[in-house]
């Protein structure tokens, strides 16, 4: 195995919100009202059934409750033995799913308020993205700037199947305050399901479902290029999370020559498509889809051309790899130091940064 | 690609005059058009031409001309395809010959006619339009010009006329594959398609699936993009969702005698999404015992792929590492003429091809698949 250096940034985890009545202290009364009154239940999203094989490894399978919801297993499975500096939060709970903008929002602050309070105030280690109500952009745009002023949120976070695809003007506002506020931009697998989720309908597997998300972060980028995003936001960082990124160069292979076919459709694009995700995506290490081999790996990172492009993530608890071998085989140890260490750095601006609260 | 530029690089004539005569090459992807709006009411049953005069097609999209998103070009084709004699792109055999079938050496060719009654949300129409133009590739094309080989498209939304269609063609020589579009109701491992692989396989026929169709669902899982790039570059998204869903739903576990056909949907993505499925397959498989095989393998044994539009990497030897991974023996040779993003044959392959790689690309592989000598 390829083991991991002191020091890194695990760019990937996700803490479970045990239930939704654990958001009810961060909820105002009218909201607490709602839950209790219209017996509201757990927001458990079919991305991750909370007892699928794929949402929890066996070994870090809490005997009760949902994997991922205890802060002393998060220590001593991901955090300790990973030797991090710091470990990125991304948390999971399925708020963007409903369809009220109003009732999403509510359980987004609640969200964010939790994640800081039991979560970032109980280890130094952790950082947070803040999840926004996709939905109503001006909802998003105040919540960002909101939560933005506990410099341990390092990005926002959103989901890469939505209402609609994340290129559109309409969420350009969204990414305004994140780059004014020197936030990067996550977008991780998982739908709010209000599309079916495929761009062929719905299929019948949970394993289609996920198998899927390497399709949906592969539009999600198309729209994201030819939309012009990179025009207008030219620092902005983007990170693909549990997206897989073994499919990068072929589908940048097709993208590239469609775009020197047709680019006078999109005259904004400034750059080609390869350029633009060279500087401004970024793309978790977990899940590998490849095998094993390092002689295979190795080509496919030859492929992709950069070796900037990947950032350390163990996923956890999700089930990628087994023991302590969050690093494929066959890294050279230049490329483990920019995959843990240089590359985060280089992509969260924040970590750089004191983490006293500004007064607000 | 063929698109419109300035000044024209004259290094395509001089390329052929470099390799000599053309070597023969089967072409798997060709738009036969209908030259006329009425082309078909020879076809159809009389009830059919005033329904189309007065309702239209009404596919599962809402424009009643056209498509939803402009092509980059009329027609999506080659602005220098239009035939002399009238007509759009790809309608006139003669001029295809004169442009195409000849020049290129092109001694097998597989009509997928597009304009079809797939994607009708009335699915009666769908089947009368379907066999329609079913009989109007062997008259119009097929049986004039031998090379020329036709595919049966069916009602895709309803399993048994299409199976019925399939069946009333099986032992036509003018035929060599069953065709559907990778857009559809459903995914097309649901079994509401199944009547189709159990009639394909009954009839001894691949069944190709090329890019494109309407379906009523989103090209992305996100709702609908803004350009037509964007479904351009989502085509090949579609595809890799359809063979997970094929692969997944048990199809070649219950037809293992199957053979499927990518068409013009990229073949870049294959050894990902393979791996992609082994990988999740391992954690999930409790979820679909009836797969007795790890994904990839089932991909591997049951699956072909044209190969226009080409996947074109920087390196030359990224190409060639990507073609291992899938095997030199499973990709077909296609141009898709007269669209407009045709793959020129005698620039495709870069050099430093085996003679046998080489002539398994060009010809060798269609020949064995589709049983022509």
């Amino acid at each position: 195995m390829t083991s991991p250096i002191a020091g890194g940034v695990d760019c990937d985890l996700h803490p479970a919100v045990p239930h939704l009545t654990s958001l009810l202290p961060y909820l105002n009364d009218y909201w607490r009202d709602q839950v209790t009154t219209r017996g509201m239940t757990d927001l458990v999203s079919q991305s991750y059934p909370s007892n699928s094989p794929i949402t929890a490894r066996p070994d870090w399978r809490p005997p009760q409750g949902k994997p991922g919801s205890s802060l002393e297993d998060m220590k001593k499975q991901a955090l300790d033995p990973f030797k991090v500096s710091y470990a990125i939060c991304n948390p999971l709970y399925g708020v963007q799913m409903v369809f009220s903008e109003d009732t999403a929002d509510a359980f987004c602050r609640a969200l964010n308020d939790w994640l800081a309070k039991e979560w970032l105030d109980r280890d130094e280690r952790l950082r947070g993205s803040i999840v926004i109500p996709t939905q109503s952009v001006e909802k998003s745009v105040a919540e960002i700037e909101r939560s933005a002023c506990d410099k341990r949120f390092v990005q926002v976070l959103m989901l890469v199947m939505g209402d609609m695809p994340l290129g559109k003007r309409v969420y350009w506002p969204i990414y305004a305050a994140a780059e004014r506020h020197g936030l990067a931009i996550g977008i991780h697998a998982g739908s709010n399901y209000h599309n079916p989720p495929t761009s062929v309908g719905w299929g019948s597997y949970h394993i289609e479902d996920y198998v899927a998300q390497a399709t949906a972060f592969q539009t999600q980028l198309t729209s994201l290029i030819v939309e012009g995003v990179f025009a207008r936001h030219p620092a902005l960082k983007m990170v693909m999370l549990e997206s897989g990124f073994t499919w990068l160069p072929p589908f940048l292979w097709r993208l590239h020559k469609f775009w020197r076919g047709i680019r006078m459709e999109t005259p904004w694009v400034d750059r080609a498509p390869l350029e633009i995700v060279r500087s401004n995506i970024r793309f978790s290490l977990q899940p590998v889809d490849a095998p094993g081999d390092p002689e295979t790996l190795n080509r496919l990172f030859d492929h992709m051309q950069s070796d900037e492009l990947l950032l350390f993530s163990t996923d956890y608890p999700h089930w990628q790899f087994e023991g302590d071998n969050a690093l494929p085989e066959g890294l050279s140890p230049g490329l483990v130091r920019k995959i843990m260490i240089d590359n985060p750095h280089a992509t969260y601006g924040r970590l750089k940064q004191s983490v006293i609260k500004e007064a607000s | 690609m063929n698109i419109q530029v300035r000044d024209r690089p004259k290094e395509a004539a001089s390329v052929q005059a470099k390799t000599g005569a053309k070597t023969a090459i089967a072409d798997c992807d060709i738009h036969p058009a209908r030259a006329t709006k009425t082309e078909l009411y020879p076809y159809l049953a009389k009830r059919w031409h005033a329904h189309l005069e007065t309702y239209d097609k009404r596919p599962y999209h809402g424009m009643m001309e056209g498509p939803p998103y402009p092509k980059a070009q009329p027609n999506a084709s080659r602005r220098d395809a239009y035939p002399p004699e009238g007509g759009p792109q790809g309608s006139s055999l003669s001029f295809m010959q004169k442009q195409h079938l000849d020049p290129n050496n092109v001694v097998l060719g597989v009509l997928n006619p597009l304009a079809t009654g797939q994607g009708i949300r009335n699915h009666d129409l769908a089947a009368a339009i379907c066999s329609a133009v079913n009989d109007w590739q062997i008259e119009k094309w097929t049986a004039k010009d031998s090379r020329l080989k036709a595919s049966i498209v069916v009602a895709n939304e309803d399993g048994p006329a299409a199976a019925a269609e399939i069946r009333k063609r099986a032992g036509d020589k003018n035929f060599v594959q069953v065709l559907l579009l990778s857009r559809n109701v459903e995914p097309l491992g649901q079994r509401r398609y199944w009547p189709i692989y159990q009639a394909a396989e009954e009839a001894g026929l691949p069944v190709g699936i090329h890019a494109f169709g309407f379906g009523g669902n989103p090209i992305t899982a996100s709702g609908w993009p803004s350009f037509y790039i964007e479904e351009m570059v989502g085509h090949s998204q579609c595809q890799q969702t359809v063979l997970a869903s094929l692969v997944l739903e048990g199809v070649f576990e219950r037809h293992p005698t199957l053979k499927m056909i990518m068409i013009e949907a990229g073949f870049g993505w294959a050894p990902s999404l393979a791996w992609r499925l082994d990988k999740t397959f391992e954690r999930l498989h409790s979820e679909v015992p009836h797969l007795k095989r790890k994904p990839s393998e089932y991909i591997s044994d049951h699956i072909w792929w044209t190969t226009q539009p080409m996947e074109d990497p920087e390196r030359r030897d990224h190409l060639f590492e990507l073609i291992d991974w899938i095997g030199w023996d499973k990709l077909l040779f296609a141009t898709d003429y007269p669209h407009w993003d045709y793959d020129e044959p005698s620039r495709v392959l870069p050099p430093g091809v085996s003679d046998a790689n080489r002539d398994a690309f060009y010809l060798g592989n269609a020949r064995k698949l589709y049983g022509i000598s």
